[in-house]
């Protein structure tokens, strides 16, 4: 099966191709977040190189959220327009299930962190089996990150942390943390379209995909506006 | 072939002759502010099919476009609206010649989610791909419906984002003689019917209620910008519609209080009988919504009226969505005849944000050779002519 991989969720702009277990070709860059122009002539770019025939394509994975609201809509709009050309299946990959799938491999808990701003991190807790199954333990949320310290405290396991919130936080989660953990290298660190399109083969084989149409970005938070209208509705009933 | 390769390679005499000859098929995306929509559009004029998907609904209930709700509004349905116009005409990706998308002015979020479909379609279809300017579209709407309309004419373009006042030299090239230089017309609209209680949208609300006012009884501002005939201001239109209405209000609330304070006291006699003969009549906001729509419209007219004498057009055309508005049309029109000049308006499906304008633009875009690339972006503060 081959697989268009993209993740546009953060700072990352990522894109891959992915031909039954191989990856083909992937480009990430982390540079300025201008992705609307960039991700199009990524994906271009790679197509070309790696001289692949998009009817040969079976599905694209997409990083589904959550992240920048507008970085999502940009990767999902884009995989749509592809998708909807080509007749295929979108296979959402939750944005941080596809950074510890990063971490293949690794011992203890895997924790993921994306700086959600106001002091939150979206993260979720994963590990794998003796047998190297992928286990979520806890599905993708937003957490204050005092809130996960306990958590991780309570856990009294390894971590290995990864994602753009390392950087906000490292100096908080040292200090807080009570158990052995450390940080993922430079390669690992942060979203790459391989560990999308490498998740999103597992879940296509699964059958959770989506067509075009049905598929949308989950932000896990509601609009500016929305809260602050559900936030004079309760004030009002209470 | 890639978008790219086609970018490279110029179009040739011949080929392009030859593509003159055969029907060109554009699909047109519009996504810039709360409407998701799309259309096919042959030749430039003739429309296929038409989809609109409004999020009105949604969005009134926070009196106004939210652009964050707009936006996941967008990317829900681009793909549902998109399929539905091609399924519309009977036609697949495989007919189009190319696809025209919207890349500003407009609200950003919004906006990227029709650029970045529509530069994601073209690389998986092959196809060109042109950024249209909004307010091009909106002009581009009369051609739609009018096959005898071609450049040169004088448009006046008047929406809920855009005023200007502009002369049509040929497709594509604009000589911009008047805007706004601070609200535009239907923002005015929105401002002032939320201010009289009538709500979002403002246009349609205060259009009804105009009807039944009286447009002379209360006397609002007709603004004129020093050193720039042409160009249009409104807010300080619409600050004389507030502070009529707090002066109002505060009149009756005098009065109200002065009634009460008698009735109070219990005195009965001289007092009272001098209360009941100030008594105010309520506020009629249709006579406000009258007024303040007059104050709009005949600087409207009025300086499409002294461009048009000054430049010798013999032509207008009215655009974008004010340009439904009832007394808006019937003044321009009435003008217009009194001068011997071709007026000129689309039906109200193509004032509003729609696709099939956008289809148009980009023919005649398409037919000048002009192709965007793939690093396309979306530029919410995109000027005519750029």
């Amino acid at each position: 099966m081959k697989l268009l991989a993209i993740d546009s969720s953060g700072l990352v702009a990522s894109a891959a191709i992915l031909e039954d277990g191989l990856l083909c070709a992937e480009y990430t860059i982390c540079h300025k977040k201008t992705h609307s122009q960039t991700l199009m002539p990524m994906i271009s770019e790679i197509a070309g190189m790696a001289e692949l025939d998009l009817q040969t394509l079976d599905a694209i994975a997409v990083a589904g959220g959550p992240g920048s609201f507008t970085g999502l809509r940009i990767g999902s709009a884009s995989a749509k327009g592809i998708a909807d050309v080509l007749g295929i299946p979108i296979v959402s990959v939750p944005t941080v299930d596809a950074l510890a799938y990063n971490l293949f491999g690794t011992r203890g808990l895997i924790v993921p962190m994306m700086d959600a701003r106001r002091s939150q991190v979206y993260t979720g807790l994963y590990r794998f089996d003796e047998a190297n199954h992928f286990l979520v333990e806890k599905e993708q949320w937003p957490a204050g990150i005092e809130e996960l310290i306990s958590i991780l405290n309570e856990k009294g396991e390894t971590v290995t942390f990864l994602g753009d919130g390392v950087p906000v936080f490292r100096e908080r989660l040292d200090e807080g943390l009570l158990v052995p953990h450390s940080y993922a290298p430079a390669h690992l660190a942060r979203q790459r379209a391989g560990a999308v399109g490498a998740l999103g083969e597992e879940y296509f084989r699964e059958g959770r995909y989506s067509s075009a149409a049905d598929h949308r970005p989950v932000y896990l938070r509601k609009s500016q506006a929305e809260r602050v209208r559900d936030e004079k509705a309760a004030s009002a009933m209470g | 072939m890639t978008i790219n390769e086609i970018e490279k390679e110029p179009i040739k005499t011949g080929e392009r002759q030859e593509k003159a000859c055969q029907d060109i098929l554009i699909l047109g995306i519009e996504s810039s502010c709360d409407e998701t929509a799309a259309s096919l559009v042959r030749n430039g004029r003739e429309v296929l099919s038409n989809v609109i998907s409004s999020q009105i609904d949604i969005h009134t209930l926070y009196g106004g476009v939210v652009p964050e709700i707009a936006s996941r509004k967008h990317i829900e349905r681009i793909s549902q609206v998109v399929s539905q116009a091609l399924k519309d005409a009977g036609k697949s990706y495989g007919d189009l010649s190319a696809i025209g998308v919207t890349y500003g002015p407009g609200l950003v979020g919004p906006l990227l989610i029709g650029v970045s479909y529509a530069k994601a379609a073209c690389f998986a279809a092959g196809l060109p791909l042109i950024g249209v300017n909004h307010i091009e579209g909106h002009i581009a709407a009369n051609y739609i419906e009018h096959p005898d309309l071609r450049p040169p004419f004088l448009c006046l373009v008047v929406s809920g984002g855009h005023t200007h006042l502009v002369r049509v030299l040929s497709y594509g090239k604009y000589e911009i003689l008047g805007r706004t230089q601070d609200d535009a017309a239907g923002e005015a609209f929105d401002k002032v019917a939320r201010a009289i209680g009538l709500g979002y949208p403002g246009g349609p609300k205060i259009d009804a209620a105009a009807r039944e006012g009286n447009p002379d009884a209360i006397r609002f501002p007709r603004a004129h910008v020093a050193d720039h005939e042409y160009d249009f201001s409104f807010s300080g239109l619409k600050s004389a519609v507030l502070n009529y209405l707090n002066s109002e209000k505060m009149k009756r609330h005098a009065a109200e209080n002065a009634g009460r304070t008698n009735s109070e006291t219990g005195s009965k006699g001289d007092v009272t009988e001098a209360g009941r003969g100030e008594e105010i009549p309520p506020i009629d906001i249709h006579d406000i919504a009258a007024s303040f729509q007059k104050a709009v419209v005949d600087v409207l007219v009025e300086n499409s009226m002294k461009a048009a004498d000054r430049t010798g057009d013999r032509v207008l055309a009215l655009a974008g969505g004010v340009a439904s508005n009832s007394a808006l049309r019937q003044a321009l029109e009435k003008a217009c005849t009194e001068r011997g000049i071709a007026f000129y308006r689309p039906s109200p499906v193509y004032c509003t944000d729609n696709a099939a304008m956008i289809g148009s633009a980009a023919y005649y875009a398409f037919i000048r050779g002009e192709r965007s690339a793939l690093d396309l972006n979306a530029i919410p503060g995109l000027r005519l002519g750029e």
